[in-house]
């Protein structure tokens, strides 16, 4: 059974069909790659995959598990993280404290055992640096860890932004437009990042990009999307040959 | 791991210095007022001087770590002030100052908390200036309330009336706890400049363990990036609410502490309306938003200030807005930022490594 299958999803803003009848299927330890021109939904299906729209019809299925109209928190305690495609890290903190912020939900102690320091509270402290700091080792950010967010390098943050991500521990991973931005040698760099993440801890990924190079590169299936609607789905090699998409997207 | 373990130290080192900067001034002081050296009028000041810090720290919490602007901290304080005198007051003989006082600050934080709480529901959902405007409006209703209210115990039991004195037909051996707006009277004088300092370093305590806990940390996520903190799972509602309500039951201990130091009390727009709540933000804007050292030190030297220039009595408002424009230049303008970063960097050049590294 796929890992994510999505119905029929559909979303309108107004007199605007932003997204209609909209079916996927990603297998577990997939790398799936979404595409399509500018305004085409794309962000907009992240959007309603994580709970931050709720779609006007169709059903969200997480391996099995229905998640049509749950909100984003139990979305995220499901099993879906994802990236944005303008960073939104916690820049005011530091990068260590991003990462704990992600394992937030696995490491409790209550507010009490905190402003009192019980023991609980560093024994759980203790566990969530090292935890962290072994995310931050993993995705080579360990000698940032204690720089504010905002003060780090572009790509780095868009390394600490997956590597959030991955601190909830889910299922799927969706990453929205993650070379944007980015120089060639970056993008290589993340590509190495992304396939790393898929085979170290056997993470489903699904990608937003504009990037080409990248999709082709990295991806093994995709679907393109057009004006909202799914205008081809298939191996990668195949879609990127399709004349429709051609036409549509990647000119001739 | 080491680079981590440095991390943590250096926290607490910091956190170390603000409890050790308290605890010097209150040695100093002690040492001056003891020789003499303080006059009766800046030793009057000294027990406000502790609640404004209290509320500071407090609403600190509030504007620089949950990053909402609350304008209703002076209706939490006038909360925490007339529950807890209420309380002393009607237990004045049957129990001991000391305990009196314990339970007084307890009652006077959790009603203040309580209130906050109720107030944060509605409110949190709102942002920026909206949520402004409706703590202001929150406080002066508080205010206004407390005004119009007539309590009073006799053997019958517990009288109460919006109306007048009169109309709560209370027995001959009954005791007035509110007057409407003559207020409190009578509470008994059970804080002093030690007390407050205690407070003020609980208070510090409370606030400083908060920020670097768990808690602390999804209540930063969510001013840094709402968005963000509820893609990894931060619930926000509640974590608002928590940050919200220890900020409001820590102004309530500012309340009890300022209570307690006064034979009346009644909520005049001088001590609980709109300009006292507008005084503690700019003593939370001027220390710096987020830094809970600066507003000790914004909240004591802003005090202070007219105190001082009240020699000059003409131009005391003038030169006190003077003061506040340079220091709001001094901390905010990037200009003043980046020469103070310079200067640090040249009288401490072991510091800049992490900066300049970026």
């Amino acid at each position: 059974m796929a890992l994510l299958e999505t119905k029929n999803l559909g979303i309108s803003f107004g007199g605007l069909r932003a997204v209609n009848a909209f079916d996927i299927s990603v297998e577990k330890g997939q790398l799936y790659g979404l595409i399509g021109p500018n305004g085409a939904g794309k962000t907009t299906i992240f959007n309603l995959l994580t709970g931050v729209y709720q779609p006007d019809e169709g059903a969200i299925l997480l391996d099995g598990v229905n998640l049509t109209g749950k909100k984003t928190i139990e979305i995220c305690k499901a099993g879906i993280a994802r990236t944005f495609q303008n960073i939104r890290l916690f820049h005011d903190m530091p990068v260590l404290d991003n990462v704990k912020v992600g394992l937030h939900n696995h490491y409790p102690y209550s507010t009490f055992e905190g402003i009192l320091r019980l023991p609980r509270y560093h024994k759980v402290e203790k566990e969530m640096n090292a935890k962290a700091m072994e995310l931050l080792e993993v995705f080579g950010l360990e000698k940032y860890a204690d720089y504010k967010a905002e003060n780090l390098p572009y790509g780095q943050q868009r390394k600490l932004e997956i590597a959030r991500a991955m601190a909830t521990n889910p299922k799927l991973l969706l990453l929205d437009e993650p070379a944007a931005g980015m120089n060639p040698n970056e993008t290589g760099e993340l590509m190495e990042t992304i396939r790393f993440v898929r085979d170290r801890f056997e993470m489903t990924i699904l990608l937003i990009e504009h990037d080409m190079k990248l999709v082709a590169g990295i991806c093994e299936k995709l679907t393109v999307l057009n004006f909202g609607e799914v205008l081809a789905q298939g191996e990668t090699q195949e879609v990127l040959n399709d004349p429709h998409v051609i036409t549509a997207y990647l000119g001739e | 791991m080491k680079v981590n373990k440095s991390k943590v130290s250096k926290t607490t080192k910091n956190d170390l210095i603000t409890y050790g900067m308290v605890i010097l001034t209150y040695i100093v002081v002690q040492l001056l007022v003891s020789t003499g050296h303080v006059s009766s009028l800046i030793q009057g000041l000294l027990v406000p001087f502790c609640t404004y810090v209290i509320v500071a720290v407090a609403l600190n919490l509030t504007v620089g770590i949950l990053g909402e602007l609350s304008l209703g901290h002076a209706g939490f304080m006038c909360v925490g002030a007339f529950a807890s005198a209420v309380f002393s007051l009607a237990f004045k003989e049957a129990l001991p100052g000391g305990f009196r006082f314990f339970l007084a600050l307890l009652i006077g934080a959790a009603s203040a908390a309580l209130v906050g709480f109720l107030v944060g529901i509605p409110v949190l959902r709102l942002r920026g200036d909206y949520l402004a405007i409706v703590t202001l409006a929150f406080g002066e209703i508080i205010k206004n309330i407390i005004n119009a209210l007539y309590l009073g115990v006799d053997s019958n039991g517990v009288h109460f009336s919006m109306k007048d004195a009169l109309s709560l037909h209370m027995e001959e051996d009954g005791l007035m706890l509110i007057k409407g707006a003559q207020g409190v009277t009578g509470t008994p004088n059970d804080s002093d400049f030690t007390v407050g300092v205690i407070l003020i370093l609980v208070t510090l305590f409370i606030v400083l363990n908060f920020i670097h806990s768990r808690t602390g940390r999804a209540v930063m996520s969510i001013r840094d990036n709402r968005i963000a903190a509820e893609s990894v799972g931060i619930n926000v509602t509640k974590y608002k609410l928590i940050a919200f309500t220890v900020s409001a039951s820590l102004a309530g201990v500012a309340g009890v502490l300022y209570a307690h130091n006064l034979s009346t009390l009644n909520a005049l727009p001088k001590n609980f309306g709109y300009n006292m709540s507008i005084m503690i933000l700019v003593f939370v804007v001027l220390g710096g938003i987020g830094n809970i050292r600066g507003s000790i030190v914004a909240a004591v030297l802003l005090t202070l200030l007219p105190e001082v220039l009240r020699g000059l009595s003409d131009y005391r408002m003038l030169i006190y807005s003077i003061v506040l424009i340079v220091m709001m230049i001094f901390n905010w303008s990037p200009n003043a930022v980046f020469f103070r970063k310079r200067l640090q960097q040249k009288l401490l050049p072991g510091r800049k490594a992490e900066k300049e590294a970026v």
